[in-house]
Parts: structure tokens; sequence; C-alpha cells
């Protein structure tokens, strides 16, 4: 696993029933593309996030497949929708086989 | 050494494609798009892209894609090593067919967003960015 991943999630509280709201994603992970090299000439091998996933009450709102060009510590910002009160779960799953996951609930407003 | 007629095709094979592979990767806007669609001709409307004129860092160039109705939008790098940036599948559950993120160009070049609408058929569009320090590490 790699070290000091710590996922940040900027949800609204409250949302009005079938509400449009802007979440903010943050991720820290050094994103390696596997095209650098270190001092002794060795390239540094490929380490990336390369899913994420944002579903809400098991709703899928966006699933990205992330390559090597999206910049360190990823960031997404994207729209969804609240028809009702629930929790949406953020997934990040890494080239290592680890997965990330934080939930947010919301409350109707 | 002797090569039978099988290995000498094998070899030749694997020539001709170490030498496509390089075009490959400097393929051109158009080609990258079609690559995406399957073929089928991408129209120019239903899809924003919006990136910086001049990125002074390819570390990090902030971009965001919005086109409403799609169902997946693909996000393409033609100068970078290897093309691919991102692919968006957007869900029932989203609010609007955008999203915004930052990703690393090697130099100046073209952006691509493709976007798959509903109904199957493409939308594309392009810009090109100033890239002043390139963010791949070469």
């Amino acid at each position: 696993m790699a070290k000091g991943v710590k996922p940040r999630v900027k949800v609204p509280k409250t949302a009005a029933a079938g509400e449009t709201i802007t979440i903010k994603t943050l991720i820290s992970h050094k994103m390696e593309t596997g095209r650098r090299k270190d001092g002794d000439g060795q390239v540094i091998p490929r380490s990336i996030i390369n899913r994420f996933t944002c579903a809400f009450n098991g709703e899928n709102v966006v699933d990205v497949n992330m390559e090597p060009a999206i910049s360190v510590n990823p960031y997404f910002q994207f729209d969804a929708n609240v028809p009702e009160a629930g929790e949406f779960t953020f997934t990040w799953y890494d080239d290592d086989g680890s997965v990330y996951e934080k939930k947010k609930s919301i409350k109707l407003a | 050494m002797n090569f039978t007629r099988r290995e000498t095709l094998a070899v030749s094979g694997a020539t001709l494609v170490a030498t496509l592979l390089p075009l490959k990767l400097m393929a051109s806007t158009p080609d990258l798009i079609s690559d995406i669609t399957g073929g089928v001709k991408a129209s120019s409307g239903g899809i924003d892209l919006t990136a910086p004129e001049i990125a002074e860092n390819g570390n990090t160039v902030p971009i965001s894609v919005d086109a409403p109705g799609a169902v997946a939008i693909t996000v393409l790098a033609a100068g970078n090593p290897t093309p691919g940036v991102a692919k968006f599948n957007f869900g029932m559950g989203s609010g609007s067919q955008s999203c915004t993120t930052r990703i690393r160009l090697a130099g100046t070049q073209d952006v691509i967003a493709v976007a798959e609408m509903a109904d199957g058929s493409f939308s594309a569009a392009h810009q090109t960015v100033k890239v002043t320090i390139g963010g791949c590490g070469g």
C-alpha cells in the first residue's frame, strides 16, 4: 500500500430533493507515471490510481478510468443528483491493488 | 545462422510493428478521434472543453469537459508519450455530464475530448495548450 494516501471529499451536508449538487474530491497520491528515472538512470515503476468511482445509494454517478496523464493528487469535480437522503460512496483503485473508500451522507433540507 | 521461412516472417513482422509504433504515438488529432469513435465521424457541437491557452507547468493543467446528454467522455492528449488521459463514464445519478480535473502535458499540444452520446453518436472538441515546462519527466 502506497504511503500517505488520504482521500478528501467535499459534499454539502444538506440538499433539497432533486437538487443537483457539486462534489469535489481529492486524494493525495504520488501518481508515478512509470516514465521518470531516478538518479541512477533506473526507471521508477508506474504506480497510479487507475480508477475512481462515485455512487449514491448504490447508483453510479461517475466512473473514471485514469491513465498516467492524470496529475499528482488526482482531483475531480462533478455534479450529482440528490433525489433522496442517502450516502455517497467514493472509491479509488490503486495499481498495487489497494482500494481507498470514503463515505459521506447527505440529508434533505 | 539460418532462418526458416517462418522465422523470417516473424522477425520482419516484429520489425514492422516496431517501426509503426512511434508513428502511432505521434498520431494526429483526427486519427485519435476516429480511434475512439471506431471510424464514425464525430460532430463538433455538443461538447465543451475548457483548457488554458497557456499552461506554465505541464504537471498540472486544469481542464474541464461538459457534454450534456453524453454517457461517456474520453480525454486525450495528442502529444503525450501515451495519448490516453481519462475516460469519464456518467451514471444515472450524475447531475450533469461534466467533470473537472488536472492533467499532465508533455509539451505544447492538442487536448482532445470525445463524447459518446446516449444515441450512439459522437461529438469531439479539441484545444491547443501551450506548455512552458513539460510534465512527463522525460
